[in-house]
Parts: C-alpha cells; structure tokens; sequence
C-alpha cells in the first residue's frame, strides 16, 4: 500500500495521470443540489484565497500612480496603461539581470541535472564496495538546509576569490542529491530486458547510459531539470550574501534592491518589476506543469 | 529506500570474490568517476561546513581579524542567558507551529475538494499550486502591498465589512501573523500536490465496502481517507517542518526581522549576526542549533514513522 503512493514506479508512467478525471471518492456518486453548490463555491473560494494576490499584482502594475495611490483602492484599473513597465526597466539594470539570472540557472540545473543523470546511474547498475553506504552519505546531505551552510560557505568562497562571481553563485549548489534519488528510483524500474540487449550489443556503461537510460527515464529527468530549473531562478539567500555590486546580481536579488531604494515611491513601478522576475517562471510552469507536478509527487515516494 | 534484499544481494556480491577481477576494478572506477564530483562538492560545501559552524560556535571572531579568539562556551552562555535569544526560539517555534498547523489542515480540505469530479478543477488545482513557483522575494514584495494598511487588498477587503486594516508590517503583534499568511499561501500548493497522490494511490474498493455497509461520506473520509492518507500527512509534517525552520526569503523582504524582532527566527538571527553584525561565533551558535533542531526532528520522525505508519 505505502508502494502504491510511488508514481515513478512504471517504466513508462502514465503523465496524465494528474489530469485524469476520477470517480468522485468520498462524496458518493449521488450528490445533492446543495452539495454542488457548496463544491463550487469551495472552488471559488480556493481561485480567490490564491489567486487574488497575485491578480493584486498585475491590476497593481497596469494602474496610474494616481489611481494606485486612491483611496479606497480600485479592483480594475480605471485607465489602464503600460508606462509602469518601461519605467521599472529603467530603474534598476534589468537587462543585466536576466542575463546573470539565466547564467546561473543555465549551470546551476545542467550541474545538477548531469550530476543527478550520472550519479543515479553508478547507484543503479554499477558495482562498489560499500556502495550503500555512499549512497546513504550523499543522502544524508537532503538533511541540511543552505541556511546552516551559508557562513563557513562564505569564508571557502572568500578565500577561492570566487567573491561576486558566477562560480561562487553555482558550485555551492552544483551537487545533487534528491534528483539522484529521484532518477536512481526511475532507473531501476526500467525493463532489464533493454539493458542486457544493449550489453550483448557491446554497449559499455557509457554508451547504455546515453543512448538506452536516458533516452528510456526522459520524463523522469525532465521533471527534475524543471524543479531544478525553478529552484535556480528564484534562489535568493546566497547569491544576496555572495554579490556585492549591482552587475553581479540575479533578478531577485535585483528586485529585492529596486524594493529598498523604491519603495512606496512608487508601487506601480516595483509591481511591473516583480513581474519581469516571475513571469519566466510562469510561463515555463504554464506549459510544463505536468511534469513539475509529477516531479514533486514522486518525492513523496515512500509513506 | 534500500531494501534488506539489495543490502543481502550487494553484500554477498562484494564478499564472493576475494579479490576484485580487473572488470570489477574498471567498474568501481567508473562508480567513482560518475559519483566522486558530486560526493565531493557535498564534502565540501555540505558536511565540512557542519563541522567548521561547531568550531566557530567556541570562538569570538568577527570575520576579519587574523586571530579568532576560543572563548569555549561563552557563546553559548551568552545567547541562553539573553531575553532576546529567547524571543527569537519563542518566535521560531510560532512561526512553525502556525505554518504547519495551517498548511496540513487546509491544505487537507483543498485537496479533498480538488478531488472530486468538478469541473474546471484542473484549472483549480493549477492556480493553487502556482505560488509555490514564484520567487519568495517577489511574492514577499506583492504582499507588502497588498498589506498596505491604506493602498492594499487585505484593507479593501476589510472595508466591505466595516473594518480597518491593521497596519500589518509595523505592528510588533500583527507582523508574524502577516508573514504567516505569506509562508502559508505560498507553500500550501505543495501540500495539496502530495495529499492529491496520496488521495489517487487509495484503493477504491476500500470505499465501496463502505458504501456497501451503509456508511455516509463521514465514515468514508473516518474509516478509509483518513487512515489511508497518514503516511502522507506524517511526510507532509516532516517537510513542512522544515521548509518552515528555513524560510528566509519573505521575512527579509517583508520586516527584515522587525518590528523589533518581532519576525526574527533563528534563520533570520544566523543571517543577521554572520552578514550584517559580523559575530563569527553567534551565528555559528544558531547553525549549530538550526542543524541540530532539524536533525532530531528528522530521527524522531523516521522512527515514529517506522513504528507506527508503515503498517497502517
């Protein structure tokens, strides 16, 4: 039964599985009017609950700094316009920041996504004295937060001069240990059977690994390369301690400033900002949701 | 994670030939070659800093002197004795206990509501689960607006009922709620995501038994939902937990601790005395703490799980 909440079992796993309509469970199969009724505002209530703020965010950004400054507020922009988004653009370097945004995003995931894809590997199909025992130390890393990290991180990174620069942002995070979990569960499930017709082919460890695993664990590995994806984009605690001028910083780092030296000046300003910083992110989840979701289900593996 | 069988299999496995056979030795070095890089950045930057906190937790150092200075416990001492420290542990265990409490029951209800076959669910379920995508600095910037005691949503809503906004961010007893509310909104996504596959891996015919014995939707969710989903919830309390020791984003963007540490937990003090007080030895104090607080909770937790849930 704990084994049935394990979603990376099959070797080729249903995707729609979030999408998929099911039998109503525990409200029956004849509801009443009122039950209905009471679903549906349920539903309201949850689109409200989560969705408003960030509709308070996009109304926020299309209003004029008088209308955003009127009291009581408006829920609909009266005069909508774009001027906000030119101005926040100008105000702090956000061009540079994308740049340094999908730099670090860029090596910070292909790090971990190799790292995962190979790792995962050699605890799956390769032979090693006290391999359990490996595996359980690179484990035990899921046990301690960037947080408790972050100041002996600072002295190393100081004392490499990696101060303000893209590998100081990346290698403390380049290692991987939940994504090699993650795909380490996916390879064993694949079917044997491919593995040794690519060995009786003379495929080397290599070669199946490239050319049979990874092709065959896809929808596992993009998953993870997306949560690894998104993880990057909105880091914030370390490259805030491991920057220290403008040129280097990521968007929410950069956003985080524009907020200081901003402020209340201006909120229509600072919401077009916050837009640039999320918006990536909202799209990439807008097409691949699927994926991220089942990426995150598939942590919950065991009970 | 690893099973007694693969443990019995690697085991003999490694003990049957006494010596490794020149094809055994090329794999362990391949084993090496594709795990070493990443076991050793987690040496690195994971486990050696562990370490180093616990040395830096004796010393008085303030991240420039040549010299660190070994006061032994006076750190310790120190933070103990101060009334401060013990509003930012008070202030750390609030914030957890809100966040989980509030994250697992609502979190629970969505997900039996996102449940059932309504329609435009999926749309639902997407929207509940987008904050969790969002950067915690912009989200935590979005709601100092919406917490804008005269310009802000929360205020506009307030006023429909006759009631004024209090002024959230600057008041010392409204200010963790505040934060609360952000931390929740933003990680509940996640929660309804895992009660969800929780929900689907329930064998149906466990409710139709029900059914069949005449039991009403409060014995189904009683005698199968409920039962069915408790490893979910204990994972969901574990990760929740932690995720709620860690949060860091929102607190410096929203009060930066404040007012008057009435925000400040104990990753906001590390933070605070390492990068902006430059006191060495009570940030390592407070890594020691947080590392030391996590790692128990996660050993009670696995045994408690062990004991009690797997064979629910």
């Amino acid at each position: 039964m704990t084994s049935a909440t394990n979603t990376v079992q099959e070797p080729t796993p249903k995707r729609a599985k979030a999408n998929k309509p099911t039998t109503t469970h525990w409200v029956g199969q004849q509801q009443s009017l009122i039950g209905r009724t009471a679903a549906y505002f349920g539903l309201l209530l949850c689109v409200l609950l989560i969705g408003m703020p960030v509709y308070w965010m996009i109304s926020g950004a299309f209003k004029t700094p008088q209308e955003i400054y009127s009291i009581p507020p408006t829920w609909i922009p009266t005069q909508p316009t774009l001027a906000s988004f030119p101005k926040a653009w100008n105000s702090a370097p956000f061009g540079r920041y994308y740049v340094n945004s999908f730099i670090v995003t860029l090596f910070g995931s292909g790090f971990e996504v190799f790292f995962a894809v190979t790792s995962a590997y050699a605890f799956a199909f390769l032979r090693f004295p006290g391999k359990r025992y490996v595996f359980l130390l690179l484990l035990a890393a899921l046990m301690v937060p960037v947080q408790v990290t972050i100041l002996p991180n600072y002295l190393t990174i100081a004392r490499l001069g990696w101060i303000n620069t893209f590998q100081g942002i990346v290698i403390p995070g380049a290692s991987v240990a939940y994504g090699t979990f993650l795909l380490r569960q996916y390879y064993r499930t694949l079917p044997t059977e491919i593995m040794d017709a690519a060995r009786v082919d003379g495929a080397g460890h290599i070669r199946t690994l490239t050319s049979v695993v990874v092709p065959l664990a896809k929808p596992a590995i993009v998953s993870f390369g997306l949560l690894s994806i998104v993880a990057k984009w909105n880091e914030f605690l370390w490259p805030l301690i491991v920057t220290n001028t403008k040129e280097m910083r990521v968007l929410p780092i950069g956003i985080y400033w524009l907020m200081v030296e901003e402020g209340t000046i201006d909120w229509g300003l600072v919401m077009a900002g916050t837009i640039f910083v999320v918006l990536p992110v909202l799209i990439v989840f807008l097409y691949a949701q699927r994926y991220i979701v089942d990426g995150i289900a598939a942590g919950a593996v065991k009970g | 994670m690893i099973t007694a069988k693969e443990v019995r299999l690697m085991s003999t496995g490694s003990l049957q030939s006494k010596r490794a056979s020149p094809a055994e030795r090329r794999e362990w070095l391949l084993f090496l070659l594709l795990v070493g890089p990443n076991i050793l950045l987690f040496i690195i930057f994971t486990y050696w800093p562990l370490l180093y906190n616990g040395y830096l937790s004796f010393v008085r150092w303030d991240m420039l002197a040549p010299v660190k200075i070994w006061v032994g416990l006076d750190n310790y001492r120190f933070l103990f004795g101060q009334q401060e420290f013990r509003l930012i542990l008070l202030n750390t265990l609030y914030f957890t206990i809100a966040s989980v409490l509030l994250t697992i029951v609502l979190g629970l209800l969505m997900a039996l509501l996102l449940n059932q076959s309504l329609r435009g669910r999926n749309t639902v379920r997407s929207i509940v689960f987008s904050p969790v995508m969002l950067s915690g600095a912009a989200i935590g910037i979005v709601w100092i607006y919406i917490f804008d005691p005269r310009y802000g949503l929360i205020d506009a809503l307030l006023g429909f009922v006759g009631l004024n906004s209090p002024n959230w961010l600057l008041d010392s007893a409204w200010a963790m709620p505040a934060v609360i509310i952000v931390h929740v909104w933003k990680t509940i996504g996640y929660a309804v995501v895992i009660y969800l596959a929780g929900l689907q891996a329930i064998p149906r015919e466990l409710y139709e038994a029900v059914v069949v014995d005449g039991g009403g939707a409060w014995s189904r969710f009683r005698a199968v939902t409920l039962p069915g989903l408790s490893p979910v919830v204990f994972f969901l309390i574990l990760t929740t937990v932690l995720t709620s020791f860690q949060a860091f984003d929102i607190i410096k963007v929203m009060t930066n601790g404040g007012p008057v540490n009435a925000t400040t937990t104990l990753v906001f003090y590390l933070y605070e005395e390492g990068f902006v007080a430059f006191n060495a030895g009570r940030a390592g104090v407070a890594s020691v703490l947080l590392f030391g607080l996590m790692f128990v909770f996660t050993l009670v937790q696995m045994r408690y799980e062990d004991r009690n849930v797997h064979y629910a």
